[in-house]
């Protein structure tokens, strides 16, 4: 699945990955391929996505917004520290 | 005519110079306008999803989207954010800016202004300096002037959550903002915007048709009351953003008229300074020559 990980200054990442875990603001949520569309607020903590490959990358934020559909992700971020 | 002809001399060596100036000048407007062009469209990804999101949650709830950012009140305390630029050189741009803001408060906000419940958010040193001396009456928020030195987001934020905080608890009840928005490098408009209670939101037809079924986390309404504020903060920063590109689109501008100028000058200036020459040389001769004349006779 794809994922675009935007900040208002840039885009951070975009890419084929396999999954991503979210500080969803009723708790942390991981998304697998074929995840059912969801909108959801994010708040503080890390979001850890697993690129397609294995390779690992983690980026921590303070809040943000998450749309998933169709396999498609946009992860909209704010406070981003790498 | 020796005296006129160095006054003449001593005056292209000066509009040369500041041609120089300009067309620097103008070549770094030129530069800077790129980058700050580059940053709207970094910025309108981020903006149009969230815009995206705005519309699909809209699409999906039941009655009205009632948010505490879009409630309407009797306006008794107002704020006006004045966003210009932090410095001069770009024509008739800050005025008009400024012209805008300045109807909003002696029109708009008369009333609120005259019992002392007016704010001015001054961001950039131009408007500043306009409105500390005219304006003593109102309360100005000096705070953000030298914002415009980073542009970053969370920099800005700082700015945009104020207000919000203000308008939560009734400090402000009613937000506008005076800015330029830009169109591209020749054009830009002076705006009014409003900024706070946010518009009411209405659900359009088209939206409706394409709903997709979206699990919602949490529920629709407070995911409202986390969105929003992002939004208004990406707004708001479009606001700067905007007026920055503005500002040095309308330096560029002017600075290129400026060396135009400076070349219209300087031709005619040389054709002032040819006929001087020629008429030196003239005199000079007819002198000579008159003296030969009477060296001859004698």
């Amino acid at each position: 699945m794809n994922i675009s990980i935007l900040t208002p200054d840039k885009e951070v990442f975009e890419g084929e990955i396999t999954s991503v875990k979210v500080p969803g603001i009723t708790g942390q949520f991981e998304i697998l391929n074929n995840h059912a569309a969801v909108v959801s607020a994010l708040g503080e903590g890390e979001v850890r996505v697993i690129k397609q490959g294995g390779e690992r990358m983690s980026i921590t934020i303070e809040k943000g917004f998450i749309e998933v559909l169709n396999n498609n992700i946009s992860l909209l971020v704010q406070g981003v520290k790498e | 005519m020796g005296a006129n002809l160095k006054e003449v001399r001593l005056r292209i060596a000066s509009v040369k110079s500041t041609q120089q100036i300009t067309k620097a000048m103008k070549m770094v407007s030129a530069a800077k306008l790129r980058r700050a062009q580059q940053a709207i469209t970094q910025m309108r990804p981020y903006a149009d999803k969230l815009d995206s999101m705005l519309k699909n949650i809209l699409s999906n709830l039941e009655g009205d989207a009632g948010t505490s950012f879009g409630q309407e009140r009797e306006i008794v305390k107002a704020a006006v954010v004045v966003v210009t630029s932090n410095r001069g050189l770009c024509g008739a741009f800050n005025t008009n800016v400024i012209k805008a803001a300045v109807a909003a408060i002696d029109e708009k906000y008369a009333t609120q202004r005259q019992n002392g419940n007016l704010t001015i958010v001054c961001i950039g040193k131009r408007g500043y300096d306009y409105f500390k001396k005219r304006y003593e009456d109102c309360n100005i928020v000096t705070d953000y002037v030298e914002i415009f030195n980073d542009l970053s987001f969370d920099n800005v934020a700082q700015v945009s959550t104020m207000l919000m905080d203000g308008f939560k608890t009734g400090d402000y009840d009613a937000i506008d903002v005076a800015y330029g928005r830009f169109k591209n490098a020749g054009m830009q408009f002076p705006e009014l915007a409003k900024f706070l209670p946010v518009e009411k939101m209405e659900k359009t037809e088209s939206s409706k048709g394409k709903r997709a079924d979206y699990i919602f986390e949490p529920d629709k309404e407070s995911l409202l009351e986390h969105l929003i504020p992002s939004i208004l903060q990406t707004q708001f920063q479009k606001f700067l953003l905007d007026t920055h590109a503005s500002e040095h689109g309308a330096r560029m501008t002017a600075m290129d008229k400026a060396t135009e100028n400076a070349n219209d000058l300087l031709k005619e200036l040389k054709i002032t300074y040819n006929k001087a020459r020629q008429e030196a040389i003239t005199s000079e001769i007819s002198e000579i020559v008159g003296g030969a004349a009477a060296l001859e006779g004698s």
